[in-house]
């Protein structure tokens, strides 16, 4: 049985306040770009963004960084779908790169996602927000931003709605 | 999908998501770091038994691109003048460590047999088969209308509706082959047209409309025109009576050009005979797409290696 973990409200909330915390930590400084991960963590990506401005008012692009050809388990997985990569037409050279992604796990996604960001430029900073951890690191690898900490067992599947695409917004387990 | 031997065997679902990872290959392209690590470790073996430029060097820039090593072999100056034999010569490559052998040969079905026959692991792309199919070369032409032809409304559509003129020597094209499979699985509408000599005695079965003329395609107002190469090598028997000949009656001039809408594109696979298939003005044209067929070519291999790369399903 799926067990909600997060309703509309719990996410508005927690995006909320990782919007305050990206803020914070800019401490003032601007020149904020924010990629998504697809599919979810694009749209993530857009609100946040958003909500950035309305505490700061500032420019920030938002892009999204398709990270499958980076991937380290192309040959031992079935053929993942690409989804194109749209970074500003500014670049990210000396920009503070704030990575969405929806749920992080093993960690290797962000892995594959700092290689892109390699092959793009160079950020002064990266940093990365992320909705659910739901935990189980394969790499060294940590979130700047979480909406929520979600201890989970490995065989869980962690299931997150965004109404852009799933005409609601929820975080189940199952 | 382990091998890619013909364009019949790919579903429409497939063929686009083909385009789509082309089109995400062709932005990689534009990076100022054009390389991606996909591949890495792995090797592509260029097996041309017949001649070839941009197709060879199409798969070798993709293979690179991907970072996969690529070993070339040409027939000539082979063992193969020694008579080595077609299976001894590729388990001799896969000794060696190609993980992929993209295959030319001047024989139809030559890449169908190495990939069913058990021979070699490797993954087999087929790169030109006799008269039979060059199924990157009709990814990349169908990519390049998709791309021309949509715009930026060009991800996950086919080409529903699209009218599609192909001229030339049919009798003898495996580009010609390729395409309309392709084509047919995408919905577009085929006309092709050629001297009857040079067309099949019956494509009844092709699912396209035929024209003696080009004159009489061009009537239809098409949107792409696509123009194939007079292969000389094959023009030994009196297909027709001269070049004059063929190129006013099949050639694509600049006066049939001019009556076309300004949105048709006209392609050619290359390498063009200027002046007989396809005028040097033509080809030079803003409707013209030969170039950027090139640039697509590459993009499109990368994303045929890239998507035999992953495990059976």
């Amino acid at each position: 049985m799926a067990r909600i973990v997060l309703t509309k409200p719990d996410i508005d909330r927690a995006l909320t306040r990782i919007g305050h915390e990206i803020v914070e930590s800019q401490r003032g400084k601007t020149g904020l770009v924010f990629l998504g991960i697809p599919t979810r963590g694009v749209f993530l990506a857009r609100r946040l963004a958003e909500i950035v401005e309305s505490i700061q008012p500032q420019d920030i692009a938002v892009g999204t960084l398709d990270v499958t050809m980076y991937r380290d388990d192309i040959q031992q997985k079935s053929t993942r779908a690409t989804a194109p990569t749209d970074i500003p037409a500014a670049g990210i050279d000396g920009t503070t790169v704030i990575l969405v992604d929806d749920v992080l796990f093993s960690g290797r996604t962000v892995r594959a996602a700092l290689d892109a960001i390699t092959a793009l430029g160079r950020p002064d900073t990266v940093r990365f927000a992320v909705l659910v951890d739901r935990g189980h690191r394969e790499l060294p690898i940590r979130a700047d931003f979480v909406g929520k900490n979600l201890p989970s067992s490995v065989d869980e599947r962690v299931n997150v709605c965004l109404s852009e695409i799933d005409d609601t917004d929820e975080v189940s387990i199952a | 999908m382990k091998h890619l031997i013909s364009t019949r065997d790919l579903t429409r679902e497939q063929a686009i998501s083909l385009l789509d990872t082309t089109a995400d290959m062709l932005e990689v392209r534009g990076r100022d770091v054009k390389k991606l690590p996909t591949l890495r470790g792995k090797t592509v073996a260029n097996v041309f038994f017949e001649d070839s430029t941009r197709t060879r060097l199409s798969f070798e820039a993709a293979a690179l691109a991907l970072s996969a090593d690529v070993s070339t072999f040409t027939a000539a100056g082979s063992s193969v003048s020694k008579g080595e034999s077609l299976k001894d010569t590729l388990q001799t490559l896969e000794a060696m460590g190609a993980d992929f052998v993209v295959l030319r040969h001047a024989h139809s079905g030559v890449a169908e047999t190495v990939a069913n026959s058990g021979w070699i692991d490797a993954h087999v792309i087929n790169a030109g088969d006799g008269t039979h199919e060059h199924p990157t070369q009709a990814l990349l032409d169908t990519f390049t209308m998709r791309s021309r032809l949509r715009g930026a409304d060009a991800r996950g559509s086919g080409l529903d509706g699209i009218d599609v003129t192909i001229v030339g020597d049919i009798l003898h094209s495996r580009v010609a082959r390729s395409n309309v499979w392709l084509l047919n699985t995408l919905g577009a509408r085929v006309t092709l047209v050629a001297p009857k000599t040079l067309i099949p005695a019956d494509v009844s079965a092709w699912g396209v409309s035929t024209a003696l003329t080009l004159d009489d395609a061009l009537e239809s107002n098409p949107d792409v025109v696509m123009t194939l190469r007079i292969q000389k090598e094959r023009m030994t028997s009196g297909f027709f009576p001269s070049e004059s000949e063929y190129s006013r009656f099949w050639g694509m001039t600049t006066q049939r050009l001019a009556r076309l809408k300004d949105s048709t594109i006209v392609m050619h696979p290359g390498p063009m005979n200027r002046g007989l298939e396809i005028a040097g003005a033509v080809a030079d044209s803003p409707q013209s797409t030969v170039t950027e067929q090139v640039a697509n070519g590459v993009a499109a291999r990368m994303a045929v290696l890239y998507t035999l790369t992953g495990a059976e399903s």
